[in-house]
């Protein structure tokens, strides 16, 4: 198994040397995003609103985070299913999405067209939130606190491991 | 008659949720860690020690074993001795699971409408509670923390009666295949076989929450559980669909008595993070 120790964002060449199978710690800023919040997102690039974060810059993160308990850095961090977003993720790479993280297969369609964008799927293990929790510095509200775990969080992470599905 | 109060009934929630939210089944536990002892595949191995050092780090660091810390299930089998005086089980249940969510915290996973608003309950209330009467002076409650990444996978089958027995099984092994990672497996797989439509997802349901290993009384229906559970590891979709042998760590079923034109199928699939406890008070 080969490992890659990656620092977003990603650069074209970081991508082309990824293999399917293979692990990745990466490192930097990541936003989550569930099914609300890209709704939102879309709904913006329809109205032709510009984006509150560079989608080419950072990964999204298919992520609904628990609560932070007291003291904590942050709560619970997870990959919930990526296929849900499947119908949802066209227009995001159009507009430069480099780097999703989620977990499970994604239709043909959208593999076909992450390959054609030069972008990366990569899957997070379901239902490792301590382990994953360990690789996060910090976790906040970054957009509509009002959809509270479906709200885009903003978070700094040091090696948060991966593997590489489709590239 | 025997009186048992509200508070003791709400306190036992409350506990119950906070031990589940941390700490994975024992089973669940041992069996992922057999399976990493001879796990030969460096990737799956991977995984798989990834799932056993959460099972091990999620209690000391008090962080939740899965950030989809679930509705709230609640299988109630309450003696016909006894008696609640003052409130309704659904309301204790319900203010356990939003001070649990409060004080843990717990992730608020429940909308209050499921097709406009969508809008967000804000305590991972209400619980859903099943309640069972049975004899006896003893209130046992099934706990558990369900996840929607399995649950969405769940399926239900009604079949002809006539079907033959391995066509019932290689349409169930293919549909729980076709969930992929989906589900996030090893899974354990609960099959309610019988009773009517509502009845046996119910049924399997609850055939999730019997302890790992235990043996079906009926030895036609353990040789089942066995020769599904092996189908389905036969197929090497593995750890998080990352290969081996390890899809699932149990088939369960239960069944009941059924319509004579009906044979009710029904499929609930549960992930590794097997959060489920059971009280008696
Ligand atoms: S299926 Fe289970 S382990 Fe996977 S994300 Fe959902 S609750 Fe967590």
């Amino acid at each position: 198994m080969i490992i890659h120790k990656l620092h977003l964002p990603l650069s074209n060449s970081d991508i082309s040397r990824l293999k399917p199978g293979d692990k990745v710690l990466i490192s930097g800023t990541i936003y989550t995003a569930r099914d609300q919040a890209h709704k939102r997102l879309i709904a913006m690039i329809d109205n032709g609103e510009v984006l509150p974060f560079d989608l080419s810059q950072s990964a999204l993160f298919y992520c609904g985070p628990s609560p932070k308990a007291e003291g904590k850095v942050c709560g619970a961090i997870g990959p919930t299913t990526s296929s849900r977003m499947d119908g949802l993720t066209l227009p995001l790479l159009e507009n430069g999405l480099k780097v999703m993280i989620g977990k499970g297969e994604r239709s043909d369609q959208i593999c076909e067209r992450i390959k054609a964008h030069g972008a990366v799927y990569l899957t997070a293990v379901g239902g490792i939130s301590a382990v994953l929790s360990r690789s996060i510095v910090s976790c906040e509200t970054f957009l509509w606190p009002e959809l509270g775990a479906e709200a885009v969080h903003i978070m700094h992470v040091i090696d948060l491991p991966c593997y590489v599905s489709v590239v | 008659m025997r009186i048992v109060s509200r508070e003791t009934i709400h306190r036992a929630i409350c506990d119950a949720i906070r031990e589940i939210t941390f700490n994975n089944d024992p089973a669940v536990i041992t069996g992922i860690n057999q399976a990493l002892a001879t796990e030969k595949n460096e990737l799956v191995a991977d995984v798989l020690a990834s799932i056993s050092t959460n099972n091990t780090i999620a209690p000391e660091d008090q962080i939740p074993l899965c950030q989809d810390t679930g509705s709230t299930i609640i299988i109630a089998d309450i003696g016909s001795e006894v008696i609640i005086p003052g409130a309704c089980l659904q309301e204790i249940a319900d203010q356990a699971a939003a001070e649990a969510q409060c004080s843990i915290p717990l992730r608020a996973s429940i909308v209050s409408e499921p097709l406009f608003d969508r809008a967000n309950t804000g305590t991972n209330s209400p619980v859903i509670l099943h309640i069972n009467q049975v004899k006896g002076d003893k209130l046992q409650l099934q706990i558990a923390q369900k996840g929607g990444g399995a649950e969405n996978m769940s399926f239900l089958i009604m079949f002809p009666p006539t079907t033959p027995l391995q066509t019932l099984k290689d349409t169930i092994v293919s549909r729980i295949i076709e969930t992929g990672s989906r589900a996030c497996p090893p899974l354990i797989v609960g099959i309610g076989i019988g009773g009517n439509f509502e009845r046996c997802a119910y049924l399997a349901k609850a055939a999730l929450f019997e302890p790992l290993g235990r043996e079906h009384p009926d030895t036609r229906y353990a040789e089942l559980e066995q020769g599904i559970l092996d189908e389905i590891n036969a197929k090497g979709s593995g750890a998080q669909g990352m290969g081996g042998n390890l899809t699932a760590l149990a088939v369960h079923i239960i069944y009941e008595p059924c319509h004579i034109a009906s044979l009710p199928v029904a499929v609930n699939l549960q992930c590794h993070a097997h959060r489920h406890t059971h009280i008696v008070i």
